[in-house]
């Protein structure tokens, strides 16, 4: 029986920060982006609990309740974004994100 | 007073007023400019003259008057300072500059009445003081080297002073220019100088310089050299002399002040002031005096056959100088010392009184156009007759004292030689011949004034400097009269002003001294009674119409052109330097820097500008390029580290 250990969880956490990474730096459309933050998040939720576990220390677990407040801000700030740009420009494409500047 | 605050009034008060009149540039009224500058002057003057006075109740073995500023340069073993030492020879010096210089500022408040920038006159005139006061009494070869630069500065400022006529600006580059090629020499003797003597002191040089004479050549002689390459170009000797004819474009003051009387005379000081080194270069002090005789003789003869008045007082400079740079090349420093002294008199009176005849005569400067102006302007005719009397030697007045001893000192001097006495003889034959001829076209003989000019005499404060000038023109040689006379008039007045030097001058060596009292009297008589003929056949020739002076020009005609065209010395000058220059400087313009430099450059530039457009592509506002740089660079971080 195998038994599911630290490296395991964090393993985990590795692969999908990178599926996240991979989508934020390939995808176009701002709501498939935003969403690939959400999952970078979580998979460093994952490292730190985690982490609290194996070292049995609760800070680990508190941080992850923080970082899950500002992906609740971050996602809707950047959903409101969304609806913006989307009513603006008729679709959410990122690169309508660079026609802001200035 | 202190000797501190005397000094300060001496130097700082032309600066002052330098400060005054330059803030105030605008302003037209000549008086109250004039009177800023002259009495800045007069206060320099009487504090001259009160150190003078202090210096001569010390004791003859420490008679010198010193004060240090402040340390100017200190870097390492190195130290110099801002001192200024007031000790025989500058005491001459600082009471020709600033009493000749008070009474050429006041000439200056009549004469320029009529200018529209007068304020800036007087303040390049003031600064031309304090600068001439920096170079004669600073203790070190560098402090006299800023004053030497400075007068250099001034002259071209004052000579492009009506800057408007293309031609005057042009005769003011010329000075600079001329200057600068003396420059580059003088600053190479004095780096001989500091690399032999580690010191740039004036009193440690004559401390420590070598008692025996240095063999034909060493690196003594060459600094000597060098030196004195600078002092043919401030002073005006062959070849650099080209400068100072043109350089009459000025204000006549300004050529009274700084082309007769003192910065001219610098090289003259500067020789003196390092005799101790001279002594030891023989070689040296040969090639001084040849030049100096060389140039008395070249410039007199170009001066014979000059209309403009002002001209022929230039070359006469020039001659003049020549004859100081043979006193002090035979070894008579206080005898060039001397005739610097009186020349700066009887040549300043001349000049002013040439500037009083162009004042009176409406700018016109041809002695063609002028004659018979003594009855028309008396007080300047009766001065201008002793300035004339001083310059072609007749005894008792000025010129005759220290020209005398420098021709005797030419034959009788250990450095001497007979040749020299010739030249200085045929030189002073001539003078006495310009001169003449000058009196004669411009005050004598029947007026060829036209009708529309009325000459008229000059106001007060013109005339007032010609006076004073013109009576240091007669007694002003008094105080140098030499053994022979001195031995046989009543009372033996002693030589004071060779007793005054004796000092600060190294003797040489007197073995070769030749000349008895008998052929002292002899030569005396040969060139006093000479120069009198060629005046008295000059009066002949010009003071009336006379039929032999057509003939004997017309005898001479190739001679005459040649002359009168000043041996085509500045058309050489172009051919042989000057046009080949901006031949090479065209070449280099328009094909070495248009084709080679400009596209090196260019070439850099369009090499950065394209880095420039390929490094633009990373930067294109695409967000998730910039997030790729920074994964990129987090991966290459975490895997170096």
């Amino acid at each position: 029986m195998l038994e599911v250990g630290l490296t395991h969880y964090l393993i985990l956490g590795a692969l999908l920060f990178s599926v996240g990474l991979i989508g934020v730096l390939t995808r176009k459309n701002a709501i498939v982006i935003l969403m690939s933050i959400e999952l970078m998040l979580n998979a460093v939720n994952i490292t730190f609990v985690a982490f609290g576990k194996y070292y049995a220390n609760g800070t680990g677990s508190i941080v992850v309740f923080f970082v899950m407040t500002i992906a609740a801000c971050e996602a809707a700030v950047g959903l409101a974004l969304a609806v913006a740009v989307l009513k603006r420009f008729k679709e959410i494409d990122i690169k309508n994100f660079e026609l802001l500047k200035g | 007073m202190s000797h501190a605050l005397l000094m300060s009034l001496l130097v700082l008060s032309p600066l002052v007023g330098f400060t005054i009149n330059g803030f105030c540039f605008r302003g037209h009224n000549a008086k109250i400019a004039g009177t800023i500058a002259t009495s800045a002057m007069v206060i320099s003057f009487l504090s001259a003259l009160t150190l003078v006075i202090q210096l001569a109740g010390m004791p003859v073995e420490s008679r010198e008057i010193r004060v240090d500023f402040f340390t100017w340069i200190h870097v390492g073993a190195l130290r110099i300072p801002m001192g200024f030492v007031v000790d025989q020879i500058s005491a001459i010096m600082i009471l020709i500059i600033t009493g000749v210089g008070s009474l050429i500022h006041l000439f200056s408040v009549g004469y320029m009445s009529h200018d529209h920038t007068p304020f800036k006159f007087f303040a390049y005139l003031n600064f031309f003081v304090f600068n001439m006061l920096l170079l004669v009494l600073g203790e070190n070869l560098l402090v006299m080297f800023v004053g030497w630069e400075g007068v250099g500065l001034c002259s071209y400022l004052l000579i492009g002073y009506w800057f408007t006529d293309g031609e005057k600006a042009a005769a003011g580059m010329k000075a600079f220019i001329t200057n600068r090629i003396g420059d580059a020499g003088l600053l190479l003797g004095i780096f001989l100088l500091f690399q032999q003597f580690g010191t740039l002191q004036f009193a440690t040089l004559a401390a420590n310089a070598p008692t025996i004479a240095e063999a034909t050549f060493g690196p003594i002689t060459l600094a000597c050299l060098f030196l004195f390459v600078g002092a043919m170009g401030k002073s005006a000797q062959i070849p650099l002399y080209v400068w100072l004819p043109d350089a009459m474009a000025g204000p006549t003051p300004v050529s009274a002040l700084i082309h007769a009387a003192t910065m001219v005379t610098a090289g003259v000081y500067m020789i003196v002031r390092l005799n101790a080194l001279y002594v030891v270069a023989p070689t040296a002090m040969f090639v001084v005096a040849l030049v100096g005789a060389l140039t008395a003789v070249f410039a007199a003869t170009i001066g014979l056959a000059q209309n403009d008045i002002k001209k022929v007082l230039a070359y006469s400079t020039v001659s003049q100088l020549g004859y100081m740079f043979l006193g002090v090349g035979v070894g008579a420093f206080g005898a060039g010392m001397f005739h610097l002294m009186t020349h700066a008199f009887f040549k300043a009176l001349m000049f002013l009184g040439a500037g009083s005849v162009i004042h009176g005569m409406h700018h016109e400067q041809d002695m063609t156009k002028m004659g018979g102006l003594s009855k028309k302007m008396p007080i300047t005719y009766f001065t201008f007759l002793m300035g004339w009397l001083a310059i072609i030697g007749m005894p008792p007045f000025a010129g005759f004292f220290s020209k005398d001893e420098i021709l005797w000192q030419a034959y009788a001097s250990p450095r001497g030689h007979i040749i020299f006495w010739i030249m200085g003889v045929v030189g002073a034959v001539c003078t006495a011949f310009y001169m003449t001829r000058l009196m004669a076209l411009t005050f004598w003989g029947k007026s060829r004034v036209s009708k529309d000019v009325h000459p008229h005499e000059s106001p007060p404060s013109m005339l007032i400097p010609l006076s004073v000038l013109a009576l240091l023109s007669v007694i002003g040689g008094w105080i140098g009269i030499p053994h022979v006379i001195s031995a046989v008039l009543p009372g033996h007045i002693p030589n004071m002003l060779e007793h005054w030097l004796e000092p600060r001058i190294v003797k040489i060596p007197s073995e070769g001294a030749h000349g008895s009292v008998i052929l002292e009297w002899i030569f005396m008589g040969i060139s006093v009674s000479l120069a009198g003929l060629s005046a008295w056949f000059a009066f002949f020739l010009y003071a009336k119409p006379n039929a032999l002076l057509g003939k004997l020009t017309s005898s001479m005609g190739g001679l005459k052109t040649l002359v009168e065209n000043k041996y085509y010395v500045d058309e050489m000058y172009f051919a042989s330097i000057i046009n080949p220059l901006i031949k090479a400087s065209r070449f280099l313009w328009g094909r070495v820097d248009v084709n080679i430099i400009d596209r090196a450059t260019y070439l850099l530039s369009d090499y950065v500008k394209q880095c420039g457009l390929g490094l633009r592509q990373l930067q294109n506002g695409n967000l998730q390029q910039y997030l790729f740089y920074m994964v990129i660079g987090l991966v290459v971080f975490l895997v170096l580290v």
